[in-house]
């Protein structure tokens, strides 16, 4: 079989992503209904919110590309794509490269240009909101390559939903740190620099390493 | 292919074969060998491996014992190369709903591939349906349309013909003539009466454990 590219594949799902539309609406939505909904929770004292915004947008990203992720691979497992793609040239790596950028463009993308609009609201200062931009710019990807090795190896697994969080979430916590860390930093007027490096490290590292334990699960999830 | 000489035909070709599927072990000591144009019928009542013989072949799965292997190359070891030169059909079309009929067979085949694919089975009107609107039938001819469009030389089908009508069922017959006469395989797992002439038969009963 000839004609599955790794660019046809990312524009096939991006096409999917756009026709359906549904799920990536969802999760900018769930996004932006869960910070609006915090200050409700903890009072709408300024100083408050502006202290806890950092904290408060990256655990919701990491929240929302959760919710987003269970139904990366669990389509294509159940209308057959899934065994035509790991028989395809291409190789499961690529393919779940393919699948994990296309979803990131789909719903991360869109966090990355809201978020500057909520921290704005929340009163983070002017110095944080464009480390906060760089810094999902960096760790968004991350959370979308490695919350998609945990949608590839609860494939099938009948509790998929609950069990990715417990599998993913101890992995997110460099991310949270230093994505924190570094808005942290800017807004007090230090320099954001180191945690920006280190998410970006864990950025550089989870690129070639997802793939390759992605692509594993997945060859277990056709047998 | 021509410059190694002495092996002029291809075979596909198992030899002592056992499938595990969790603790159970669904057939073994199985043989089997197919020469271009040739045409290998699977029988058997249900749950007596049919689907995981054509998984085996594919490389989906891996057999318990024994090996399988094209002009004496075991598959496990040149894998790239076989998956290029299968089409493998399992129980569901892989079809996306929200794509059309041609978008789903140019994903899989490149454009070219589209328009003689879809005139071959008989639905080049629903070209631009979105294949959510397809009727089980219709789907299924979009999925061998798929295998037709492939250029595969090992076709392994899982019940090509369920819910094809009489129609597309003799265009199955002539597309697979029309297969074997260019030198293709093809295993096909069938469970009524064919007739497909000039099959072996294969009955999976007799490789029971």
């Amino acid at each position: 079989m000839s004609g599955v590219t790794f660019i046809a594949l990312l524009r096939r799902d991006l096409l999917l992503i756009f026709r359906q539309g549904s799920d990536a609406l969802i999760t900018l939505a769930f996004y932006l209904l869960a910070v609006m909904i915090f200050p409700f929770g903890v009072g709408p004292e300024p100083d408050l919110l502006a202290r806890i915004a950092a904290g408060l947008l990256w655990t919701m990203a990491l929240f929302a590309a959760l919710i987003s992720l269970d139904r990366l691979f669990q389509q294509e497992q159940e209308d057959g794509g899934l065994e035509q793609l790991a028989l395809a040239p291409l190789a499961l790596e690529w393919v779940f490269l393919a699948k994990a950028i296309a979803h990131w463009l789909a719903t991360g993308l869109p966090l990355l240009v809201i978020a500057p609009l909520l921290a704005f609201l929340l009163g983070l200062p002017a110095a944080g909101i464009g480390t906060l931009v760089v810094a999902l710019a960096l760790g968004g990807p991350a959370l979308t390559i490695v919350g998609a090795v945990g949608a590839a190896l609860t494939l099938g697994a009948r509790r998929g939903a609950v069990l990715l969080p417990l599998l993913v979430l101890p992995l997110y916590v460099p991310i949270l740190i230093f994505g924190v860390g570094a808005v942290d930093a800017a807004s007090v007027g230090l320099s954001a620099s180191p945690h920006l490096l280190l998410l970006g490290a864990y950025l550089l590292a989870a690129i070639p390493l997802a793939p390759w334990a992605g692509a594993a699960a997945l060859r277990i999830a056709v047998e | 292919m021509t410059i190694s000489g002495e092996f002029e035909t291809e075979t596909f070709a198992g030899a002592a074969i056992s499938c595990r599927r969790g603790e159970r072990l669904v057939f073994a000591g199985l043989d089997f060998s197919l020469v271009p144009g040739g045409l290998l019928l699977l029988r058997g009542p249900n749950g007596s491996g049919k689907s995981s013989l054509l998984r085996l072949m594919a490389g989906l799965l891996q057999p318990a014992e024994g090996s399988l292997s094209w002009d004496g190359v075991a598959i496990g070891r040149d894998g790239d190369s076989h998956r290029r030169r299968l089409a493998f059909l399992g129980h569901l079309d892989a079809l996306k709903p929200a794509l059309s009929a041609a978008e789903n067979l140019a994903f899989w085949c490149g454009h070219g591939a589209v328009e003689p694919a879809l005139s071959a089975w008989g639905i080049d009107h629903l070209a631009r349906r979105p294949a959510r609107l397809l009727s089980q039938g219709q789907r299924r001819r979009l999925a061998l349309a798929r295998i037709l469009a492939s250029k595969a030389t090992l076709w392994l089908l899982d019940e090509p013909t369920n819910a094809l009508d009489d129609e597309a069922v003799t265009i199955f017959a002539q597309c697979l003539a029309g297969h074997r006469a260019s030198g293709g395989m093809a295993v096909i797992a069938l469970h009524g009466e064919s007739d497909l002439p000039g099959a072996t038969l294969l009955d999976l009963a007799a490789f029971a454990p």
